[in-house]
């Protein structure tokens, strides 16, 4: 088994994730399930091999530094789900 | 025969000869919706005001006598991934059940200045995330050929209204398959273009090194002309190619005399439906007729593309949908008590079981102490991958394959996630490669499509296309249309 239950919930915290307790056994399964079969990637020898990160050659896209017209304060807040004093409302963050 | 059973090419040669109205073959073809629409779901949102409002703009062009472009007052939909300034854009997700996009995708804005028509948004696997459009927060998308099966996906709504004919053309995005395996399980024609070749701006991000937006079509040709008007340099994508697109309908000659066409002999093996094989085969021994030369190769890492891409997809993911946390934009939860919790209950509400596990799997494969043994080595089986195809293409010109290894298969939701994960064994590694993928229908099993993948080189477009138009325009697969799309009915 790679991971256990309580990995599983770590992991779903860091994903900013809740996995209900309901759910756990069948998730971790799921997550044995998967990392299992990737144990056939140790089979093949990669040393040496450059890693693909991207397929093609590009690099460094730039373009000239002119100022462009960026998103107005209206579409910004478009689809706010909470809007205070033109801004975007959160709960209280600071007790 | 019917306005929503017809090609592109052939709808503009009708308004071009006066035949018809632009106006009136989009009220067709939203006739056409309300009739199958129940029945298939093939749409998450519609927007028929301003469909018709471009449809008689480019009536008004054509009675002046003004030139228009192919596409231009030709409906089509719009995968609901990708960006339509001012309209509901969801990725069929409970997430952005009510986002309304302030911009418009690249693609968006070129198929704009065609002046093409945007009929609706299609149903799709949550963020793109599936092979069955069965993930949709807004239900599945039932496949027209038989509506007790899955159109495929992610981009199965894309490639359902193409079958079921309420659409003429559509946009799908493939990361993994998405555009090629629902085109087969649909018979219809699906390029996924050279990684690069089509801009991603405002396509929403799933795993930025392999989505690539695409057309789903009824013909080789009007895959053409919507990669015409879709190709091309964008500066606000830092991976668009700056190369020159051809005119890709140039490509479309009948003949295939001298293409040496590579089988990897890895995607004929074990898996394969043996009835899916036999029609590919005989696809192979067409283009033996026709006079291509087959030539049998070899992809060693094959066996092994399914779960590089299942660890290098998910980690791109799970970065990509970081963004979501209810502050700016998407579902909020509104009962929290701190902004922490507040991030953590929208995203469990807002996101799907399978968005939500790929979201954790990326996590950890990405997390310290895992990075190396998964993600790291995973990018490093990848260059293997993309070096198989770059040893094939010595010795041929492009590559046939079946595109899935099974028909469309119920729906049922019985299958596990690493059963349906499996399937898209014979797409993925296109993607891992950054290649250029076509599928077109190349037979039947059971009464449902077959399609065949045709795999180019590196901005090769041109080859799958010349070979994909000469199968066609020999068998004529692409004018069966499924029993709810036309001609069986009536």
């Amino acid at each position: 088994m790679k991971v256990t239950a309580q990995d599983v919930k770590y992991i779903a915290q860091l994903s900013r994730l809740i996995v209900p307790e309901a759910d756990l056994e069948k998730s971790t399964e799921e997550f044995n399930q998967i990392l299992n079969y990737a144990d056939i990637l140790q089979k093949i020898d990669t040393t040496g091999i450059e890693p693909t990160p991207y397929v093609l050659p590009i690099s460094n896209a730039l373009r000239k530094d002119v100022a462009k017209e960026g998103v107005t304060h209206e579409e910004a807040l478009l689809n706010a789900p909470e809007v205070y004093n033109d801004g975007f409302k959160v709960p209280r963050v600071i007790e | 025969m019917k306005l929503y059973e017809l090609t592109a090419h052939e709808l503009h040669d009708k308004l071009m000869g006066r035949e018809i109205s632009s106006v009136e073959l989009t009220n067709a073809l939203y006739e056409r919706i309300d009739e199958v629409e129940d029945k298939v779901n093939a749409y998450v949102t519609l927007d028929k005001e301003n469909a018709l409002a471009q449809a008689a703009k480019v009536d008004a062009k054509i009675a002046k006598g003004e030139s228009i472009s192919v596409l231009a007052g030709i409906p089509g939909g719009i995968k609901d991934n990708i960006s339509t300034k001012g309209l509901r854009t969801t990725c069929s997700s409970k997430m952005l059940g009510n986002f309304i996009p302030i911009y418009d995708a690249h693609v968006i804005e070129r198929l704009r200045a065609d002046e093409t028509i945007f009929l609706g948004k299609t149903n799709m696997d949550e963020f793109a995330m599936g092979s069955t459009t069965e993930s949709s927060y807004f239900g599945v998308t039932r496949n027209p050929w038989n509506l007790e099966r899955v159109p495929g996906g992610s981009s199965g709504g894309s490639a359902a209204a193409i079958a079921a004919g309420e659409a003429i053309w559509t946009l799908g995005s493939d990361t993994g398959g998405s555009i090629r395996q629902p085109a087969s399980f649909n018979g219809c024609v699906g390029i996924k273009p050279t990684y690069g070749r089509v801009s991603r701006y405002g396509c929403v991000a799933f795993a930025s090194s392999l989505d690539q937006i695409g057309p789903i079509t009824k013909d080789v040709t009007d895959a053409a002309i919507v990669l015409n008007s879709i190709c091309g340099k964008d500066e606000q994508d830092s991976t668009s190619l700056n190369v020159e697109v051809p005119d890709f309908t140039k490509a479309l000659v009948q003949n295939v005399k001298g293409l040496r066409i590579g089988l990897p002999k890895e995607y004929f093996g074990e898996g394969i439906d043996p009835r899916v094989k036999s029609e590919v085969e005989k696809a192979v021994k067409k283009y033996e007729e026709l006079g291509a030369a087959i030539v049998e190769v070899s992809l060693p890492h094959t066996e092994y593309a399914v779960i590089t891409y299942y660890i290098i997809a998910p980690a791109e993911a799970s970065a990509n949908l970081a963004r979501y946390d209810g502050v700016r934009y998407g579902y909020r939860n509104l009962e929290a008590k701190s902004a922490a919790e507040m991030v953590t209950l929208s995203r469990t509400e807002g996101f799907g079981a399978e968005v939500r596990r790929r979201i954790m799997l990326g996590t950890y494969v990405l997390s310290s102490g895992y990075y190396d043994a998964y993600y790291n080595k995973a990018m490093k089986v990848r260059t293997l991958i993309r070096r198989d195809f770059e040893e094939a293409f010595q010795k041929c010109d492009l590559l046939l394959t079946p595109t899935s290894p099974v028909v469309a298969y119920p729906i049922d939701g019985k299958m596990d996630p690493l059963s349906i994960y499996m399937l898209d064994v014979t797409t993925i590694p296109v993607n891992m490669a950054g290649l250029p993928g076509i599928s077109i229908p190349c037979g039947f099993v059971d009464g449902l499509p077959v399609g065949m993948q045709l795999i180019g080189k590196v901005l090769d477009e041109a080859t799958i296309l010349r070979a994909a138009y000469t199968f066609e325009q020999a068998t004529g697969y692409h004018k069966v249309f499924a029993p709810l799309g036309g001609k069986h009915n009536d």
